[in-house]
């Protein structure tokens, strides 16, 4: 196993859900409240260093009980190796400790999972939409519910003149 | 376009270089001798776009060379590449912004039909909010298809009656909202 991850696991070893690796890639699912305190520890630790917020994103899983996946990927500039971290998070209670507070580069590449699949973060200092319009009423246009062209906000022109839109 | 009659049996004659035609192609003579081009380059067809204003293609041998950052300036919009709802209210008004006489190209797939990308925040056609007077087909046109389209749109002015009233610009087509 990758000594990365002996060490997490050596650290956490009540949080670690389950480990992936595949040809140098490791991904790391832990548990939801525990994923701010890996993080931090990543960041933290020496011998981990991991310096820049590579990507968040997140993932749909429609058939499965605890429905999101959100997903963090970082690098370390120094060590030059990288990790990601995955989480679980239910459609019901659907929020997860944003890592602002850690790499601050997360802000606003969690504001665009919050936009296009719903998923709330924690602590996040401005947690509005990103690309979609702030007054967007259609809901998450990445979720697997979602329907492919949308409700009729595409087709809809309120800014014409004549109103008829 | 039958305008420039400078025959050569004046030359030959000695005359001066003088024409005859009526004001109204001499207007639009000019008009399209001139497209100031307002960009709109919004994805890949930009590209060709730009390429089309490069030594190689040179746009300017049609006298539409002379691309402006800002609509007050300009004649022909063309808009080129993927158009998202988002930006659709930002082209309408750049497009209200030009004065008269003002023309439309929408290049490519995209911008004509929203091409492949039926999704939830591509608009299906420019046209579905501002009038759009030439099709440039492709993914991605080439900068002759773009100039096709530019000798296309040539042609038309040259048909506009400039001093007789025209009938009112039809309004864009839109789609009653699905749900």
């Amino acid at each position: 196993m990758h000594p990365l991850v002996e060490s997490i696991q050596a650290r956490f070893p009540e949080s670690v859900i389950s480990v992936y690796e595949w040809r140098g890639d490791i991904a790391v699912t832990v548990t939801r409240d525990e994923v701010h305190d890996v993080c931090r520890y990543l960041r933290d630790d020496p011998s981990m260093d991991f310096d820049y917020m590579v990507h968040v994103s997140s993932v749909d899983w429609p058939d499965e009980e605890e429905r999101f996946e959100v997903v963090w990927e970082v690098y370390s500039i120094r060590h030059r190796h990288r990790i990601r971290i995955k989480t679980r998070v239910p459609e019901h209670d659907c929020y997860v400790d944003s890592m602002t507070d850690v790499w601050r580069g997360a802000e606003f590449m969690e504001r665009e999972v919050f936009d296009m699949m719903g998923i709330r973060f924690k602590n996040h200092p401005d947690l509005r939409r990103i690309l979609m319009p702030d007054e967007y009423s259609e809901g998450w246009p990445l979720r697997k519910d979602f329907p492919l062209q949308g409700k009729g906000w595409r087709d809809t022109f309120d800014f014409l003149n004549d109103g008829t839109a | 376009m039958g305008l420039i009659q400078i025959g050569k049996k004046h030359e030959k004659d000695g005359d001066l270089g003088v024409i005859t035609l009526s004001l109204e192609k001499a207007v639009n003579w000019a008009r399209k001798g001139s497209l100031w081009p307002m960009t709109f380059g919004l994805a890949c067809c930009a590209i060709e776009m730009i390429a089309a204003v490069s030594s190689r293609y040179d746009i300017d041998r049609y006298g539409a060379g002379v691309f402006r950052g800002s609509p007050r300036q300009s004649d022909v919009m063309i808009v080129a590449g993927t158009v998202c709802r988002r930006m659709a209210p930002v082209i309408r008004k750049i497009y209200d912004q030009m004065p008269e006489p003002k023309y439309v190209i929408s290049m490519g797939s995209c911008a004509t039909s929203g091409n492949i990308y039926d999704s939830y925040s591509v608009v299906q056609g420019v046209d579905r909010f501002v009038p759009v007077d030439i099709y440039v087909p492709g993914c991605p046109p080439t900068p002759e298809a773009l100039f096709d389209g530019i000798l296309k749109l040539q042609d038309q002015i040259m048909q506009k009656r400039v001093f007789t009233k025209q009938p009112e610009e039809v309004k864009p087509f839109v789609e009653k909202k699905i749900v």
